[in-house]
């Protein structure tokens, strides 16, 4: 059931105390949990969990002929499943808006940064490029599965690993890690979308709170300020005042997410 | 002469895998679970009883149990592109057929139960590791049901009999090849899957069902532990 | 003196107990000479009576059973309510305790509104409400919680105790819905949102005895925490 308007008041005079529910700050963070290497046969994997929201991140590779335009450059392929298992409301199916919009956000922070060195990934010239598979799957959705699947293919894509090449059979041996990392530069994008309820902007809503919220901004940039990719999502206006309140706000947020999991982004191996 | 098969992770033919189970590991469901074999992970997910729609699929005499059953792209070596295909359309049926004799659902005419089934990791037997995560679901859930269903693959490997086939075992070529054979079965003994592909003679597939009916008892075990420890404390 | 059956977790297909002695209750069968549970849940025995008490599932409406529900639609004769359950519920013109006039049903309530309702009936069709009754009608101000309809009884208590131990320790307003809707209204937000904690606190514990204690002692710590807060604020 979505929130009632009721619970909408509330959740919105609360707000304007600068308080919440869970008696999180505006900006904070639910508890952010990640672990690695969670399916075996991805080449990179991460499950994250912020709150009770879940998503499994996975990198596959494989070789293939590299785009016309850019000979030299690996490939990247972000696609997401809005798994029905993680909520009643979606359903079976093929991708729905949300999920495609949510692999293209990924998509465009990663990219825009980028912090995939698609050079590195270039096999031979014009013939044979890294084709870098990024999979996006909602285990249990209570709220800001854009952010979480942020945080899970930053973890994923730093603990991934190239499979072995046999050039001269042209078969990816999937079996044998080469142990060659994957190439990534050292600006991080990350993810942190900040949402307007009322005249509040907050970071990480639940769901009950996700259900109210009137505007969202989506900003994937690094921590000193350099932004790659903004998205504005839901259909109400917002005023310039506010879109710049939240570009600062954003920022300080994103200094915060990057601590919170800056262990995971630079465990040793 | 054929020498015996030894397993490649070194088990012993009647030796399944380390199994784990859990339930709950779904919050927003109505019941959930996750059970693996060894490498083979499977999580289910239970929606239900609800409104059914479209309605003109309704079935006034009872509940409808539907299931679907997906692998994620990367749980296999090669990338499985998004999307329903063949086998999962296959698997995601006998998973119904596997659990249907033992759900009470006439009490629901007009709902509908969805289980949603996933292969996080796949190591071979996944749909068996799926009936058992979507039947830990389904009493998770809440659901009448008259018993709990297990499920095991059963081989024959070359010559040899084994429990829970793994990847190298499914795969297996030589002398008389592979033959998988996946069986669900209730605790009371009752067969509610049986699928078979490769060569055997009937003989040898009575001692495959008397094998599978030995093991069984191993998985519902680990099943039962796995709904009763869920419950925190009780006096 | 004959041992009374230990209450114990059950899963489907389950034996409880044997003997010609025992009676299946609710979400039991006889089987042969044995009483099996059909559901996971809590056996127990009383009177020689076996049942099952249900851990989890959908809630069961039942007439005489008091419900939230939120208004889904208007229609010429009165309003679907949406139960947070698979059967729908409608809310007839003729249960409304005063004139309606046909054409402002939305005045009275509107889609989106929640209220509290009462069964009436439990057809094929679905479920009868009226609002004719103390108690019963629109909800205003406050906010709704929702747990599983399984735990309501133990938020309730015999006869009560739990839920009014909760509402004096809080000082809130709080009506239970049988469908597991929870409204909780108070002066203070603060107070709204420890009733939910306690409450969540309550259906989380569901099986530990002499949990009334357990609930006393938990708001004693919650009151000195938010003391603690507030004095380090000042």
């Amino acid at each position: 059931m979505k929130t009632s308007k009721l619970t909408e008041k509330r959740i919105k005079e609360y707000l304007a105390e600068g308080k919440r529910f869970d008696g999180r700050k505006p900006g904070e963070f639910r508890e952010i949990s990640i672990e690695t290497g969670v399916s075996k046969k991805a080449e990179g994997s991460a499950r994250v969990k912020i709150g009770k929201t879940e998503v499994i991140v996975g990198i596959k590779l494989d070789v293939s002929e590299p785009y016309p335009d850019s000979p030299d450059k690996g490939k990247l392929i972000v696609t997401s499943e809005l798994l029905p298992l993680s909520s009643p409301r979606f359903e079976s199916g093929p991708p729905k808006f949300p999920a495609i919009e949510l692999a293209r956000l990924i998509d465009r922070a990663i990219r825009e940064s980028k912090f995939i060195e698609f050079e590195k990934l270039c096999i031979k010239e014009g013939e044979k490029v890294w084709a870098v598979f990024i999979d996006i799957y909602s285990i249990n959705d209570d709220g800001n599965l854009i952010d979480a699947a942020g945080i899970g293919t930053l973890v994923a894509l730093k603990t991934a690993r190239l499979p072995k090449y046999d050039e001269k059979n042209e078969k990816v041996l999937y079996e044998e890690s080469s142990n060659k990392k994957m190439p990534l530069s050292k600006e991080i994008p990350i993810i942190v979308t900040t949402h307007k309820i009322g005249d509040n902007i907050l970071v990480d809503p639940t769901l009950e709170e996700e259900d109210i919220s009137e505007v969202r901004i989506t900003i994937g940039g690094t921590i000193d300020g350099t932004i790659f990719s903004i998205q504005k999502g839901n259909p109400k206006e917002i005023s310039i005042k506010n879109i710049y309140k939240i570009l600062d706000f954003d920022e300080k947020i994103r200094k915060k997410v990057f601590l919170n999991i800056e262990n995971n982004l630079f465990k040793k191996d | 002469m054929t020498k015996e098969f030894k397993r490649s992770d070194g088990r012993k033919p009647d030796e399944i895998r380390a199994m784990e189970a859990k339930v709950g590991v779904v919050p927003n469901a109505n019941g959930s679970a996750m059970f693996s074999f060894g490498d083979t992970i499977a999580i289910a997910a239970v929606y239900g009883p609800k409104k059914m729609h479209p309605q003109h699929q309704q079935d006034p005499e009872k509940g409808t149990l539907r299931c679907k059953y997906s692998m994620l792209s990367f749980s296999v070596s090669e990338r499985i592109r998004p999307g329903p295909n063949r086998r999962s359309t296959e698997i995601s049926k006998i998973t119904e057929w596997a659990l249907e004799p033992v759900l009470m659902i006439k009490k629901y005419p007009n709902m509908a139960i969805d289980v949603h089934i996933n292969i996080l990791q796949a190591n071979a037997s996944t749909r068996c590791a799926g009936i058992n995560a979507a039947a830990l679901a389904l009493a998770h859930a809440g659901i009448p049901m008259k018993d709990i269903v297990s499920s095991i693959s059963i081989g024959k490997i070359d010559k040899q009999l084994v429990v829970d086939l793994n990847k190298d075992e499914e795969d297996w070529e030589e002398g008389e090849g592979s033959t998988d054979i996946p069986i669900t079965m209730t605790s009371g003994g009752e067969i509610t899957h049986i699928q078979l592909d490769g060569r055997i003679t009937s003989k040898e597939l009575k001692e495959v069902i008397e094998l599978a009916r030995k093991v069984m008892k191993e998985i519902y075990e680990v099943q039962k532990k796995a709904l009763k420890d869920s419950v925190r404390e009780i006096k | 003196m004959k041992n009374k059956i230990e209450r114990k977790i059950v899963i489907p297909g389950e034996g409880i107990v044997k003997g010609e002695n025992y009676l299946p209750g609710e979400g039991t069968e006889k089987k042969g000479d044995e009483i099996v549970t059909t559901r996971y849940g809590l056996a127990e025995e009383s009177n020689r009576l076996v049942k099952v008490i249900a851990l989890s599932g959908i809630y069961q409406p039942r007439r005489g059973n008091i419900i939230i529900g939120k208004v889904e639609n208007i229609t010429f004769y009165g309003w679907v309510i949406d139960l947070d359950s698979p059967e729908g519920a409608f809310l007839p013109l003729q249960e409304v305790p005063k004139y309606v006039d046909k054409d402002r049903l939305n005045d009275i309530f509107d889609i989106g509104d929640m209220i509290v309702a009462k069964i009436i009936g439990v057809t094929n069709r679905g479920i009868d409400l009226t609002i004719k009754s103390r108690g019963l009608g629109r909800i205003d101000e406050g906010i709704i919680i929702k747990i599983n309809s399984n735990k309501v009884p133990r938020v309730i208590g015999k006869e009560g105790s739990m839920i009014n131990l909760i509402k004096k320790e809080s000082d809130c307003n709080i009506t239970v819905g049988q469908n597991g809707l929870i409204w909780i209204k108070g002066d203070k937000i603060e107070d709204e949102l420890l009733v939910k904690k306690a409450i969540m606190f309550v259906s989380e514990k569901s099986f530990t005895s002499g949990l009334t204690d357990e609930v006393k002692k938990w708001f004693e710590k919650e009151r000195t925490k938010n003391k603690n807060k507030k004095d380090k604020n000042v």
